[in-house]
């Protein structure tokens, strides 16, 4: 499970979890009433917790992990970050809509919007919902605080022309829309703009969540935008075909956020990214709709317009409908992970698979303090067979091999296909893993949050290294009484280079403002990061977090060709979440 | 004009890293007694404990973090497979049309030349023979133990390159040497390829970890690969500490030479391409009280060839051994992260787009951050020296030739160490002696140069009559340079003031617009004599007036500068400290516009401006003996290339120079003015 809040203010990393009250949002609709948390990542029933016996816990039906109790987590929290049980902080457990700032609309637009029959909400428990996405700092604001603005009015456009309906009113009363997914956003994408004067509306896509139809002959489906990605999944399985699609966020993210924000996903190195799996966009814009005229799987008429929509994140228009490659699901899956002396030879070899073009659907490669952090998720083990088992292994690494525990580290390996083929590709790779001196293990790793991620070339360990030595080194300028934990893994692979997420997470007891130093911290890292010749982003997007570095990024020129389109699309600014430009 | 922002408005500062702020000034005289009190005399533990024991000590430094142990032929290796050596030879196997295998051949020689063999056996030889000769020739070698500290943290966080002054050979062998005793570890030394002509102790230097570079490979781009490449892995993986001097050569004039670019690129592009984290520039500063090689440096400057090093002529300099040379002063200043310096600075690098093995030309940004770096680091050197009372005395002297009565001497002396203390000089003063016996022990040090007669103190050789043979003023020459070589020691922390001072002389003016003109006319000309930080006059104007206004020599209004009644004299004093270079410029000038031929040649410029000077001297018209040195000859050159006086061309054979008539005569002009005060005075 993914829990950036956790992650990211270790100290009082329980403060979340202890028991926030459930309360009702229209949400993933026709599961009934499946409850995420309103202050946090993912379920209500899926959290740390500390049980009576002061274990680690974590709850719940969902997950491999859940109600499993994780012994040596307590610990290795102690050790790595200085944490203790005594200083916890309770937030508050639900929200005090008296805070909330009033809803303004007026009387006109509810009149035509009734008229359109379109469900919409002003409560203020479905206004703050939208009003965030999950960066560390919105989260905050729903713990201790409350937002300056967010939206006055919620709808649930049903299909397309509801999209088309709702955005002929927001031009006919001058009114802002903001569109949201799954709101799983660590952008401040969703963020309202604190000045915004006219009425802000957020259209919520969710409702909008049919498969239209799937063409089994050119194995492409036609599929409403607002829906969630393990819907998408779980449905298209029914029927023996898949996506492939899977961003660590498809439990909750949707079609229509993968597309607004070039997402990627963990096996785009059979399935490919989203960029590659699009075959067709429809969006609803104030000027209009836009589309191409077939479900082609090239053409060469100018530049692509999809790509003008891909990372649009909301400031052009609606993505409504998707047409999207699909695949029969793969016959055999296999697990399996790779263990390295250090760092530098893991990323070694990684490079050397992407050479010989033999990557497998998902392979990755943790450093070793995360390595550690998976060893302290390891739940309490059954047997003593089991925990002899366990022994052994870790025998034969650390003394037979003669691998440091505190140097070295771990792929992670995911196949998919024809059973035959899959084994014939696993001994490829395990072959080139054995001239890095490697071992089979069989420990799962847990996803947990992701802070920043980039893409580069060839310079792999550098950055990593000056990366995670500047983290540590601003968080001790800041104050920070704790060493930070500073980790890092390559999530991708490519022909031209590859994808590291940078994780960290301290403890901020002592520090009066933990927000802003986060943020500073998280600012200097993202320089080094540009610095060390990293992009500003490999696919979370730009939102109004990295804004200030665009121009940089892709020049004055390019910064100006966004922008004409927008103007073009969007003169008067209806899509005004300003983010990206 | 810029001139027109007064010293007393708000002064524009170019962030704080960079700026020289004068608040320095006046917080370095309280510091200079702290840091006197932080040296410790390592000399004087060996003259009481076995130096076998001390060479055959167990020797385990600290290292930079994770760094496992390599043998010096596996890091040959790395060079040498190298992406960036290995793109090279790759290029000029296509251009030249020869196999690789030659080239590669070609490149393993250049390494095996270069290399060093750091082998503990050398460095206990070392430190055992070392123990033994430092223990003759000084009376002490004094070390801020801070400062090893400092550094003994900074090689455990980061790569460091050392990067001393550079007055004497004794200087990396006594590096290496501090570095030993206080179990640091031994840096590898960028060397003169000359030291290799030198059989066994070349072999022998190898050893104990100098690398060896050819004095010029400009044109070689495969020795320039090779020996970059041998660098940078050697800082990149944190092997040794990396040891060059800035200035290049030896001063042979006890100032400081403008930096080198060379090195210090190389060693900063790791950075500049993140293959680390950072790098520490750590600047050393070494005083010597007599330095060793002294006759030997004025020889050269009056353009006696320089002997070539040889082990013969090593064991000839034997008889030296038998000689006093006072006490050493080595100061490690606060190790500098490149990483803090080029904040904000160098953020957009050319390395970004480029692959990182393909060589480049520095981006204009960085080679201007390069040079400012390389500025930078001087003037921590230079901050750092520390100035012996005959330092002082030697600069008594020399406005007081031939001879001076040795009470008036003291008198003075005393009054320029005030004056000294007030511009934050960090001066190393005996205080346990009376004043008389401080001059006189310093005398004693120096009574090769100086003799006291009869109650009066004399140059040696010096007796300032007309119509001398050339004999004689060769030898008064060598005595005058000798001694100016101690007085410019004192140079570096007047020459603000001082220039303040001149243009005040020149100008005979009380309005500061007019006095700033003529003080950036002094920096321009004198910019490869003295060490200037780049682009900042206005700065060193105001740091100049901040010092003179602090000493009550002057008082400084919106519009106006004026000496008050007590500055008078030390107005002249400073004035007069530069008195031999203004003169030694207007000779040259006016050689030039008399003189000089068509166009000519540096050698051609030197051969004639010796002789047209000789015959100055000889005749009594003149008795600024400096201009006889090479060194301020060359600066001269250089100067009025640099101000369109003199055009510099390329041709097949070198550089030839042109003299710009009209421009030469309203510069000539200028030194007129100062010239004339002098002698009207």
């Amino acid at each position: 499970p993914k829990d950036s809040v956790c992650t990211m203010a270790q100290g009082t990393c329980l403060q979340g979890l202890q028991g926030p009250r459930a309360w009702p949002v229209r949400w993933l609709s026709g599961r009934g009433q499946e409850i995420l948390k309103w202050n946090g990542w993912g379920y209500n029933d899926s959290k740390f917790i500390f049980n009576k016996k002061g274990q680690a816990e974590f709850t719940g039906k969902r997950y491999r992990l859940s109600g499993m109790v994780l012994p040596v987590l307590k610990e290795w929290m102690e050790k790595t970050l200085g944490a203790s049980l005594e200083h916890k902080i309770t937030s508050r457990a639900f929200l005090n809509t008296s805070d909330v700032p009033p809803s303004i609309v007026s009387e006109e637009f509810l009149q035509d919007l009734r008229a359109s029959k379109i469900s919409y909400s002003q409560e203020a428990e479905d206004r703050v919902f939208r009003a965030h996405g999950h960066c560390l700092h919105e989260i905050f604001v729903l713990r201790e605080g409350m937002f300056k603005r967010i939206p006055d009015i919620v709808v649930w456009p049903g299909c397309h022309d509801d999209v088309v309906k709702i955005v002929e009113l927001a031009c006919k009363h001058n009114l802002c829309i903001i569109p949201i997914g799954g709101g799983t956003s660590v952008s401040s994408a969703l963020e309202c703009p604190a000045d915004e004067r006219r009425t802000i509306v957020s259209l919520d896509t969710s409702q909008m969540n049919r498969i239209l139809w799937v063409d089994e002959k050119n194995l492409t489906a036609h599929i409403e935008a607002g829906i969630i990605g393990q819907d998408l999944e779980r449905q298209l399985g029914e029927s023996g075909y898949c996506t492939g699609h899977e961003p660590d966020s498809m439990e909750f993210s949707s079609l229509g956020g993968w597309v607004a924000t070039r997402a990627s996903g963990m096996k785009k190195n059979i399935y490919g990214n989203i960029e590659d799996l699009v075959v067709h966009i429809k969006m609803v814009t104030p000027r209009g709709v836009i589309e191409k005229n077939c479900q082609v799987p090239r053409m060469s008429t100018g530049p692509d317009i999809h790509h003008f929509i891909m990372g649009s994140e909301g400031t052009l228009g609606v993505v409504t409908e998707v047409t999207i490659k699909i695949r029969p699901i793969p016959e055999y899956k296999k697990y399996g992970s790779v263990v390295f002396p250090n760092f530098e030879r893991g990323v070694a070899c990684l490079r050397e698979i992407a050479k010989q073009r033999c990557a497998p659907a998902s392979i990755r490669l943790v450093d070793n303090a995360q390595f550690q952090f998976g060893h302290a998720l390891k739940p309490q083990v059954a047997s003593i067979f089991t925990s002899f088992l366990d022994g052994l292994k870790k025998f034969y690494i650390t003394k037979f091999k003669g691998f440091d525990p505190n140097e070295l580290c771990v792929a992670t390996l995911l196949f998919e296909g024809d059973r035959e083929k899959v084994l014939q590709h696993e001994k490829q790779v395990y072959d080139i893993a054995a001239k890095f001196r490697y071992d089979f293990q069989g420990i799962l790793f847990l996803i947990w949050s992701e802070i920043l991620n980039y893409i580069f070339c060839y310079r792999v360990i550098d950055l990593c290294r000056n990366v995670k030595e500047r983290i540590v080194r601003e968080c001790k300028e800041k104050g920070v009484q704790f060493a930070p934990f500073s980790t890092c893994r390559v999530t991708q692979t490519y022909d031209a280079g590859a994808c590291v997420y940078f994780y960290f997470a301290f403890n901020y007891r002592g520090i009066s403002d933990p927000v802003h130093v986060y943020e500073q911290i998280e600012r200097a890292a993202r320089e080094e990061i540009l610095a060390n010749g990293g992009s500003l982003s490999h696919h979370h997007g730009v939102g109004k977090l990295r804004k200030q570095w665009m121009k940089e990024s892709i020049s004055d020129v390019g910064l100006g060709m966004l922008k004409s389109v927008k103007e073009y699309v969007d003169p008067n600014n209806i899509f005004g979440n300003r983010n990206l430009l | 004009t810029e001139c027109k922002s007064s010293p007393n408005s708000d002064i524009r500062k170019p962030g704080s890293i960079w700026s020289h702020s004068v608040f320095a000034y006046s917080q370095q005289k309280e510091l200079t007694s702290k840091k006197r009190d932080e040296f410790e005399d390592i000399l004087e533990e060996r003259r009481q404990s076995s130096d076998l024991r001390y060479a055959m000590k167990c020797y385990s430094p600290v290292i930079y973090k994770g760094l496992s142990a390599c043998k010096p032929s596996a890091i040959k290796d790395s060079v040498l497979q190298s992406e960036q050596v290995q793109y090279v030879i790759k290029q000029l196997s296509k251009e030249m049309g020869e196999s690789t295998d030659i080239i590669q051949e070609e490149a393993i020689e250049i390494l095996d030349e270069m290399g060093h063999n750091l082998h503990i056996g050398a460095i206990r030889f070392f430190a055992f023979s070392l123990s033994k000769i430092f223990k003759r020739l000084f009376q002490r070698v004094c070390v801020n133990e801070e400062g090893i500290q400092k550094l003994q943290q900074a090689i455990q966080e980061h790569p460091v390159v050392l990067l001393p002054s550079h007055r004497s050979y004794i200087d990396f062998l006594m590096l290496s040497y501090l570095l030993y005793t206080y179990d640091l570890a031994l840096p590898v030394i960028a060397a003169g390829m000359d030291f290799l002509g030198m059989k066994i102790v070349g072999e022998l230097l190898r050893r104990s970890g100098a690398f060896f570079m050819r004095r010029t490979f400009g044109g070689n781009r495969l020795y320039w690969a090779v020996f970059a490449e041998y660098v940078k892995t050697m800082l990149r993986n944190g092997y040794a500490p990396i040891e060059f001097f800035l200035e290049g050569t030896r001063s042979r004039t006890a100032k400081t030479l403008t930096p080198k670019f060379g090195l210090l690129s190389i060693v900063m592009e790791p950075f500049f391409k993140r293959e680390v984290f950072d790098t520490y520039l750590v600047p050393i500063s070494i005083s010597y009280e007599r330095i060793l090689e002294e006759s030997l440096y004025a020889y050269e400057l009056l353009g006696v060839p320089k002997p070539k090093e040889s082990t013969s002529g090593l064991l000839k300099a034997r008889k030296i051994l038998s000689d006093n040379f006072g006490s050493i002063h080595v100061y490690f200043g606060q190790p500098v992260s490149l990483r803090t310096l080029a904040y904000g600075r160098v953020d957009r690098c050319p390395y970004r787009l480029v692959p990182r093995h393909l060589p480049q030309k520095l981006s204009e940004d960085i080679q201007e951050f390069v040079t400012d770096v390389a500025y930078k680091m001087e003037l921590l050197q230079m901050e750092n020296m520390v100035l012996s009372p005959w330092v002082l005395i030697a600069s008594v002297l020399l406005q007081n030739l031939p001879a001076i009565d040795f009470e008036l001497l003291v008198e003075k002396t005393l009054w320029l160490k005030g004056l000294t203390q007030a511009f934050g000089g960090f001066l190393e003063w005996p205080d346990n002696l009376s004043a008389n016996k401080a001059v006189t022990s310093s005398l004693a040090l120096h009574s090769n140069i100086v003799s006291l007669v009869n109650g009066q103190v004399v140059l040696n050789d010096v007796r300032m009559e007309n119509g001398a043979t050339e004999e004689l003023v060769f030898k008064q020459a060598l005595s005058i340079l000798m001694c100016g070589a101690y007085r410019n020691q004192l140079l570096n922390v007047f020459v603000r003031p001082s220039l303040v001072a001149v243009a005040l002389q020149m100008t005979q003016s009380f309005r500061k617009e007019e006095i700033y003109s003529c003080f950036i006319f002094l920096r321009d000309i004198l910019y490869d004599e003295f060490i200037f930080f780049p682009g900042i006059a206005l700065k060193d104007f105001e740091e100049g007036c901040f010092l003179l206004t602090k000493s009550d020599v002057i008082q400084v209004t919106p519009q106006e500068i004026l000496v008050t009644e007590r500055g008078n004299s030390v107005a002249v004093f400073l004035a007069a400290l530069f008195r031999p270079f203004m003169k030694g410029y207007q000779i040259i000038s006016r050689y030039l516009s008399k003189e000089a031929k068509e166009a000519f040649t540096e050698k051609q410029f030197i051969l004639g401006i010796r002789n047209f000077a000789f015959q100055l001297l000889q005749t009594g018209s003149t008795q600024c003996y400096e201009v006889l040195s090479s060194d301020l000859q060359k600066n001269a050159l250089a100067a009025f290339v640099r101000l369109d006086v003199v055009k510099k061309m390329k041709t097949t054979n070198g550089f030839t120079y042109t003299v710009n008539k009209e421009a030469l005569n309203k510069t000539a002009e200028m030194f007129g003015k100062c010239i004339s005060y002098w002698y009207t005075s």
